[in-house]
Formats: structure tokens, C-alpha cells, sequence
């Protein structure tokens, strides 16, 4: 046999015939239906995503196609009148979520500051689990605390009432912080030690060093960090709808505005569903405001999609 | 200015701001400690609630919650392993997977209320479950996913590239390699990130609203379709809904739930540092 013919005759032995295949195949269809399950696993999310969407234009879908666009503006909020103006509970929600994003942002970005820069190892080790903390504590305790103690304080400071969008904005703050907080410093993290030692080396100070070389380099991930703060903000529901007092009216413009009751979306879904009977018109208005939080936050979710991704995972799944 | 004064200025601010974030932490901890230890009896963990929920205990939503967290993790558990699984073992870098991180970061982002609604609208009404258990962790666990997903994630990818070489290498299937090598070694991770996302889902209150939380009932729930009452869900109606309550119940209840998520955050963190001090590769 010259060597052709040996590399053809074991071509041929290695060929798998019938019965080989039978038992691979025997070995291998649970390889393949766990495959097929974990791959079905993960395009689940997207099916989810699809769904909710589809779940609220099935029942909210109506508000948009029933009641004229001028109405929907409106300011005036009496659904026991059939009237459905949004513009009250929209400037609710932007009102308490600003308020919020006015302290929460100062507060986080100089304290991400103080972790990633400036404070000794042993304080890290503290105030970072604390932090972490405040992220786990449930938003009815915060809003529980807010009524019984931050409301009637406020009050004693001189507002006619304590429940009002500055009470909502300062219980929200809080609640955004672990966010913003955690992503600023994954931000000042990312930037190379070598700008840092570049610019000490050029005889800057610490602070000149962070402020003119640091900051700068990490500003696309701290305004990634203040846009998830208030796409955190403008979703929360509980603590915001016992403190802000609930009352559907857009406030005059100007300083006081923070210091009168508000009502956001959120809370109104949640104190009004309750008492709606399913298919009527309020009931698919509730819904419409549902339709219109889950694009809010599903703009700004995706516009910060590509950092987030790195910072979610970072920081163990949570925002 | 000399800039060592200017740097001094600003790192007195900064240290003062993040006392300022810190301090009322501690202070909401200790204060809810303080208010509520006096209510924690074995009558007030142990007894239905009586006289319009102005005595006796809050047992009925203390168990309504751990039967909505042990729902939640039926739910999330396999979902979110899989798709965790997908991610890091299965998933190419082509447009596909790109959607399902940006759906995951999605669903990380959709308001609690929000959830409440798609439970509302699918599980209850379209799916005809009612205000029941089974809606209620239905919607809680949809609402975990994310959290199960990205840290399961993070964990399997942890796991070093040559453990899976050199179990294939010996002729394990792709399956055989993930299931005896890579979970194995990513469990602890695992484990992780499924007990913070349920602690999350059992202070939530909005995702079950409209879904299971019942406002007072006596009785326990007898099956997977019976509504149930809830810890967070009633420390919003004995703070709101019911005038004249005592506010050692209020307290109480809130010092509950407080301790049963941060013992689930404490548990998941302790799990985390141990992992990270035992890894021997």
C-alpha cells in the first residue's frame, strides 16, 4: 500500500457511520435541549421588555386615542368630571425629580470625589458598605420616616404644610445616591493613574490635579451617573406619594414652587388604582401615564445603555 | 488664593458634604432601631393582628413576605441563571446579544410602579390569576431578573478561561463544562446576587399593589392563589390608611422589614467578602 491508500483507508474507517451517529445523538440531544433552553433563557428578556410594552398599550392605549391632545395638557385632573389633563401630575414629577437631582447630585458627585480620591483606605472600607446600605433600604421605610418626622419638621420651619415636592425631592435625593455615587466613582476610577501622576509631576496640587485633569476625563461617566439618578428618581413611587402631599395642581413658577403639595405619575397610579373599575376610561388613563414612565425611562436607559452595561455588572446588578 | 489654600477650602467642602451624606444614614438606621425595639415582642412577630390592626402582631405579613420572597426566587432563579449562562458562555458579540443586555438594562430601569401595571394587566387580568400569590411573585420575579442576570454574569465570566480549556480538552461536552467546572466556582457569585435581588423584592410595595397585597387578613393563605398581606405593604397602610394607630406598631413594622432586608443585603455581602478571600486561582 503506498501511503494514498492508507490515508484513504483510514478516511474511510473514521467516517462515523449509522450507528455511530445513533449514539452520539443519544449523548448529545440533552447537550442540544440545554442549549436550546439557556438560549431561550436569554432572549426571554427581550420578550419581557416587548410584553410589558404590550401589556400597557393593551390597557393604557385608549387615553391616547380617546381624549384629545388638549385635554391630556391640561392642568386639570378631575377624573371623577372625565377630566384627564396630565400637565399637573408631569410637572409633579418634574418638579420632585429636579428638587431631587439639585441636592442629590452636588452631594454624590463630591462625595464619589471623597471615596475615590481623598479618603483613607480604612474609611472606604466603612462608608462604602454603609452606602450600600442605604441603597437596601426599602423605599416605604424611607417614605414612612418622611411623614412622621421630615414633614412635621418642615412644617415647624414655617411651611403651611411639610408635605410638600422639597420633602418628596429630599427623601428622593437620598434614594438616588447610592446610585450616582457608586457610578461617579467607577468613572473616576476608570481614569489612568498616569494623567494623575502627570499632572502632580507638572507641580499641580491634589485638588488642581482633580479638578482640571480627573473631572474632566471622567465626565461622560459622571453624566452617565446623574441620568440613571434621575431615571431612578422619577420611577419611585411610595416614598414620594406619602410625602409630597398629593394634590394635583401645577404651582406658580418661582422659588416657592418646591414648598407646595405636588402630585407625581407614580403616585397617582398607585393611590388611584385601587379604586378604578377595570375598562373605564380612568383606568386606561392610569395605564397611559404607565405608557408614558416606561418611555421615559426606557429613553434614558438606552441613550446610557452602553455604559451601564460595564457599571451593572461592576456593582454586583444593581442601579 | 495660594492653591494649598484653595485646596484646603475644597476638601473641606467635600469632606463636609460627604459627612452630610453618611450621618442621616446612620441616623435613619439608629432612629427606626431605637423607635421600634420596645414593640419587638414574641406577641408582636407571632400574633394576627387584632382590634382593627391596633394590637396584637404582624405575623400574617411577615409570612406574606417570606411566601412572596421564596415565590420571587422560584421565579427569578432559573430564568436569570440561563440567561446569565447565555451571556457568558453561549452568546456571540453580534446584534442578538447586544439586544438582550440592552432589554436587561431596560428592565433594570423600569419604574416598580410600572411593574405593578404589567402584573396588573398581564397576570391578573389577561392570564386570569387574580390578585394572588402567584401574580404577585410572578411580577416580583420579572422585576429581580436584572439583578440575577448581570450579577450571575459577572461571576461565570470571573471564572478563568483555562478551567473550561482543560475540561474540554479531556472530551467534556460544552454542558458537561459549564455544569461541573464553571457553576461550581461560580456559585458563590450566584448565590450573591440572587440574595440582593431578593432582598430588593421583599421591601418592594409598589410591584404588588394591584397584584396579591391584601389590606388586612386575618387567615393565612391556603394556596398559590389567594391574595396575602405583606410587611411593606402594611407599614404603609397602618402609617396611612388607618387613623389612631399606635406608633410602637408603626415603628415595629418597619424595624421589621428594615432588619429582614439588611440581613439579607449583611448575608449576601458576608458571602461575597468570603468568596473573595477563599478564591484560590
Amino acid at each position: 500500500m503506498n501511503l494514498a491508500q492508507i490515508a484513504k483507508r483510514q478516511y474511510v474507517e473514521r467516517r462515523p457511520n449509522a450507528q455511530t451517529i445513533r449514539g452520539w445523538l443519544r449523548r448529545n440531544w440533552l447537550e442540544w435541549l440545554i442549549e436550546v433552553l439557556i438560549r431561550a433563557a436569554g432572549f426571554s428578556t427581550i420578550l419581557i421588555v416587548g410584553l410589558i410594552f404590550v401589556f400597557l398599550l393593551r390597557e393604557g392605549l385608549p387615553t391616547f386615542l380617546d381624549i384629545p391632545l388638549r385635554q391630556l395638557f391640561s392642568s386639570r385632573w378631575y377624573p371623577i368630571e372625565s377630566l384627564y389633563g396630565l400637565w399637573s401630575l408631569i410637572v409633579g414629577s418634574i418638579l420632585v425629580t429636579a428638587g431631587a437631582v439639585i441636592i442629590a447630585v452636588p452631594l454624590g458627585l463630591t462625595t464619589a470625589i471623597y471615596l475615590g480620591e481623598i479618603a483613607p483606605q480604612w474609611q472606604r472600607e466603612i462608608l462604602k458598605p454603609l452606602i450600600e446600605m442605604l441603597a437596601g433600604i426599602p423605599s416605604i421605610v424611607l417614605g414612612f420616616l418622611g411623614w412622621m418626622v421630615l414633614a412635621p419638621l418642615i412644617q415647624t420651619m414655617g411651611a403651611s404644610t411639610g408635605l410638600t415636592a422639597f420633602s418628596g425631592s429630599l427623601i428622593l435625593a437620598y434614594m438616588a445616591l447610592p446610585t450616582i455615587i457608586s457610578i461617579s466613582e467607577d468613572a473616576l476610577y476608570a481614569v489612568p493613574k498616569t494623567y494623575r501622576d502627570g499632572a502632580l509631576a507638572m507641580g499641580a496640587t491634589q485638588w488642581q490635579t482633580i479638578w482640571r485633569v480627573v473631572l474632566p476625563a471622567a465626565r461622560s461617566g459622571l453624566m452617565m451617573s446623574m441620568m440613571l439618578g434621575i431615571g431612578r428618581a422619577i420611577g419611585e413611587t411610595m416614598a414620594v406619594m406619602m410625602v409630597t402631599g398629593n394634590a394635583a395642581n401645577v404651582p406658580d413658577f418661582g422659588p416657592t414652587m418646591f414648598f407646595s403639595p405636588v402630585r407625581t405619575m407614580t403616585a397617582t397610579i398607585a393611590a388611584e388604582m385601587g379604586e378604578v373599575s377595570q375598562g373605564s376610561m380612568h383606568y386606561n388613563v392610569l395605564f397611559g401615564i404607565g405608557i408614558v414612565l416606561f418611555l421615559i425611562t426606557f429613553g434614558i436607559n438606552s441613550l446610557a445603555g452602553r455604559f451601564v452595561g460595564r457599571v451593572v455588572r461592576r456593582r454586583g446588578g444593581q442601579l | 488664593m495660594k492653591p494649598q489654600q484653595v485646596q484646603k477650602l475644597a476638601f473641606g467642602i467635600i469632606t463636609t458634604s460627604a459627612a452630610l451624606v453618611v450621618i442621616p444614614i446612620v441616623l435613619v438606621i439608629l432612629f427606626i432601631i431605637v423607635k421600634g425595639i420596645g414593640a419587638l415582642s414574641w406577641t408582636f412577630l407571632t400574633a394576627v393582628p387584632q382590634n382593627g390592626m391596633t394590637e396584637g402582631g404582624i405575623m400574617p405579613a411577615i409570612l406574606g413576605t417570606m411566601i412572596l420572597t421564596l415565590g420571587t426566587a422560584i421565579v427569578c432563579i432559573p430564568l436569570g441563571i440561563g440567561a446569565a449562562i447565555y451571556l457568558a458562555e453561549y452568546a456571540r458579540d453580534n446584534r442578538l446579544s447586544r439586544w438582550v443586555r440592552l432589554a436587561i438594562i431596560n428592565l433594570a430601569g423600569i419604574p416598580s410602579i410600572v411593574y405593578g401595571l404589567f402584573g396588573l394587566g398581564a397576570f391578573v387580568l389577561f392570564l386570569n390569576l387574580g390578585t394572588s400569590i402567584i401574580a404577585g411573585s410572578l411580577t416580583l420575579g420579572i422585576m429581580t431578573l436584572p439583578v440575577v442576570i448581570s450579577t450571575a454574569e459577572e461571576a461565570i465570566l470571573a471564572v478563568p478561561q483555562e478551567f473550561r480549556m482543560v475540561s474540554q480538552s479531556l472530551g467534556a461536552t460544552r454542558w458537561q463544562t459549564i455544569r461541573r467546572q464553571v457553576l461550581p466556582h461560580a456559585m458563590p457569585g450566584i448565590i450573591t446576587g440572587i440574595i440582593l435581588g431578593l432582598s430588593r423584592a421583599a421591601g418592594e410595595t409598589a410591584p404588588i399593589l394591584f397584584t396579591v397585597a391584601a389590606f388586612y387578613l386575618p387567615n393565612l393563605p391556603r394556596s398559590a392563589s389567594d391574595q396575602t398581606m405583606a410587611l411593606p405593604y402594611h407599614l404603609y397602610v397602618i402609617s396611612t390608611q388607618v387613623p389612631g394607630m399606635p406608633l410602637s406598631i408603626q415603628y415595629g413594622t418597619a424595624l421589621v422589614l428594615l432588619l429582614l432586608v439588611l440581613s439579607l443585603t449583611l448575608v449576601a455581602t458576608l458571602i461575597r467578602t468570603r468568596m473573595r478571600r477563599r478564591r484560590d486561582w
